[in-house]
């Protein structure tokens, strides 16, 4: 996986295809709301099995600590590995565990992982994990490293935004591909700012468009219609 | 280069192709590896030729079709998980143990040390459990070894065997996985973890022989001792070598060292934990068996000490 050169939490992985896919990782926040979700799950199953194992007697007992040693250890494992890579807190944070190479985890993988959680939460509150994730790049715990995995947001549907519309208009100046792409991208978002975030941001471009405020705006729409072939 | 130009130039080794992978699907073997090799890469090749000359879809068709039983037939995994695991235990496994023998020495000696010395130190100088130990700790355990007492405690219930099963599954393999991944700190997590119950053990088991309870306390350990004394070191060799990796990383950079050190001490990490799920269920119901003679106990566990070690020794050699 490239090093990231600009600050920013999108990972690209090459397939053997010649293909690049794009993932974004997730930082130590919402691992740490999904890991609180997963402790809560486990104590109501380990109250819940107390409770019942414990008609049974001493070998209830025995059965109780079987549970609670696959429950500290292989929780995440089969989660994990037999529900596509989440477990249910990581599903509630939309969050996946995938191989670096962006195919979901598999069973060694997710083991070496969960088993360096131990080293990890050291010395306290998953200390080590956290100094580790913050120094790696791609908020990789010392398990992550070790294993070979990355903890990424799940890809979501997105609607497909509409672009407002405006009638085109041929900017005055030839244009690079990132100032184009820039543009493309302004009349994309422009849905979801406020008419007076969307006026101060087309103001930065008064040189192209020769208008601030609303005027500005709905010029820069217009240049990125008619770089979309609206002509 | 037109179409029936390059079908002439390439019949011959696409025939020749054919009929290796004739013989793979019919007789199950490979005449010449190297030539299945050559051909099935020449196969691919002019497959992504036929591609970007557009020489049409029947021909892109067909040689997609070889190219692809070709690749199966270099990619697939042979092995199904039944065949894998018989492979693990029968070779793989000790393999492993052999094929990372310094860290092994090494587990070995961190761990062997203080208990063989704590054992006998604790013979010329009694009071010396007590500075590793807590006398209500070593009070326990001379109750739960009390010859007087034998056949009270260690005979209990079918009931009470299963939950010691439990009790030493959760414990046990969790205090090896421990060992194993404290080993990320240099190795140094290891060490602690080898050292520490190589010091603890020595400490109890010293103390109890030297009060003269050793008639009921050894022949009751030496049964899944060989199991679980082995896992232990065992583990402490896994987490020395991933360890290791972070220290003297060779030509690689440490997060790749760690990677490919921690993947191939996995095995190690398996056998371990089948080891301990072993001696967990010795220790529950076998150990503490009442009314078989001391005797029966020591013969039974030397033979399996010698079944563990030679098994480690010699199992899969020259595979």
């Amino acid at each position: 996986m490239a090093e990231a050169d600009v600050l920013d939490t999108y990972r690209r992985v090459e397939t053997p295809e010649g293909v690049e896919l794009g993932i974004r990782v997730a930082g130590p926040i919402p691992r740490a709301m999904a890991w609180l979700v997963d402790l809560l799950i486990r104590i109501v199953i380990y109250v819940v099995a107390s409770i019942a194992l414990a008609f049974l007697g001493a070998a209830g007992g025995g059965m109780f600590l079987l549970l609670l040693f696959l429950g500290e250890w292989f929780y995440p494992v089969l989660f994990e590995v037999l529900r596509r890579g989440a477990t249910p807190g990581k599903e509630a944070f939309g969050l996946v565990v995938l191989h670096d190479d962006g195919t979901p985890v598999g069973w060694s993988a997710s083991i070496v992982r969960n088993l360096l959680l131990f080293a990890d939460f050291m010395p306290f509150m998953y200390g080590f994990g956290l100094l580790s994730m913050l120094f790696s790049g791609s908020f990789k715990r010392f398990g992550d490293i070790a294993g070979g995995t990355v903890v990424a947001y799940r890809e979501r549907e997105t609607r497909k935004r509409k672009l407002p519309e405006v009638p085109p208009l041929a900017p005055n100046m030839p244009l690079s591909t990132e100032e184009q792409m820039a543009l493309i991208a302004y009349a994309e978002r422009f849905d979801s700012w406020t008419p007076a975030r969307a006026a101060e941001l087309s103001d930065l471009l008064r040189g192209l468009t020769g208008a601030s405020g609303e005027e500005g705006s709905k010029r820069a729409l217009g240049m990125a219609a008619w770089l979309l072939g609206n002509r | 280069m037109s179409r029936g130009h390059f079908e002439k130039q390439n019949t011959r080794s696409w025939n020749a192709f054919k009929r290796a992978l004739f013989d793979v699907d019919r007789r199950k073997r490979v005449g010449d590896a190297a030539e299945f090799l050559s051909l099935y890469r020449r196969v691919c090749q002019n497959l992504a030729l036929a591609r970007t000359r557009h020489y049409g879809a029947d021909l892109e068709a067909q040689l997609n079709r070889l190219a692809l039983r070709g690749h199966q037939h270099l990619y697939a995994r042979r092995m199904g998980v039944w065949s894998r695991i018989v492979h693990f235990v029968g070779a793989g496994f000790p393999q492993d143990v052999r094929r990372n023998h310094a860290y092994l020495w090494a587990s070995l000696i961190l761990f062997g040390l203080p208990f063989v010395g704590f054992i006998v130190a604790i013979q010329l100088q009694p009071d010396l459990a007590y500075s590793v130990l807590p006398p209500e700790a070593l009070r326990g355990m001379e109750q739960m070894y009390d010859p007087a007492q034998a056949g009270k405690t260690m005979g209990a219930s079918v009931d009470e065997r299963a939950y010691m099963f439990g009790f030493y599954v959760y414990n046990n393999v969790s205090i090896a996985f421990r060992t194993f991944a404290a080993g990320i700190a240099c190795g140094v997590g290891s060490l602690y973890f080898a050292a520490y119950n190589g010091v603890v053990l020595g400490a109890v088991s010293g103390h109890l022989t030297q009060i003269g309870y050793g008639e009921t306390f050894w022949p009751f350990v030496i049964g899944h001792g060989s199991f679980e004394l082995t896992a232990l070191v065992l583990a402490t060799q896994a987490g020395l070598k991933i360890g290791w990796s972070l220290v003297a990383p060779g030509q690689r950079t440490r997060g790749r060292a760690l990677l490919e050190e921690t993947k191939d001490s996995m095995g190690i990490v398996y056998g371990f934990t089948a080891f301990l799920v072993i001696a967990a269920f010795l220790e529950a119901f076998w150990s503490p068996w009442p009314f078989i003679p001391p005797a029966v106990k020591y013969a039974v566990g030397s033979a399996l000490w010698a079944g563990v070690i030679s098994y480690l020794a010699f199992a899969g050699r020259g595979q």
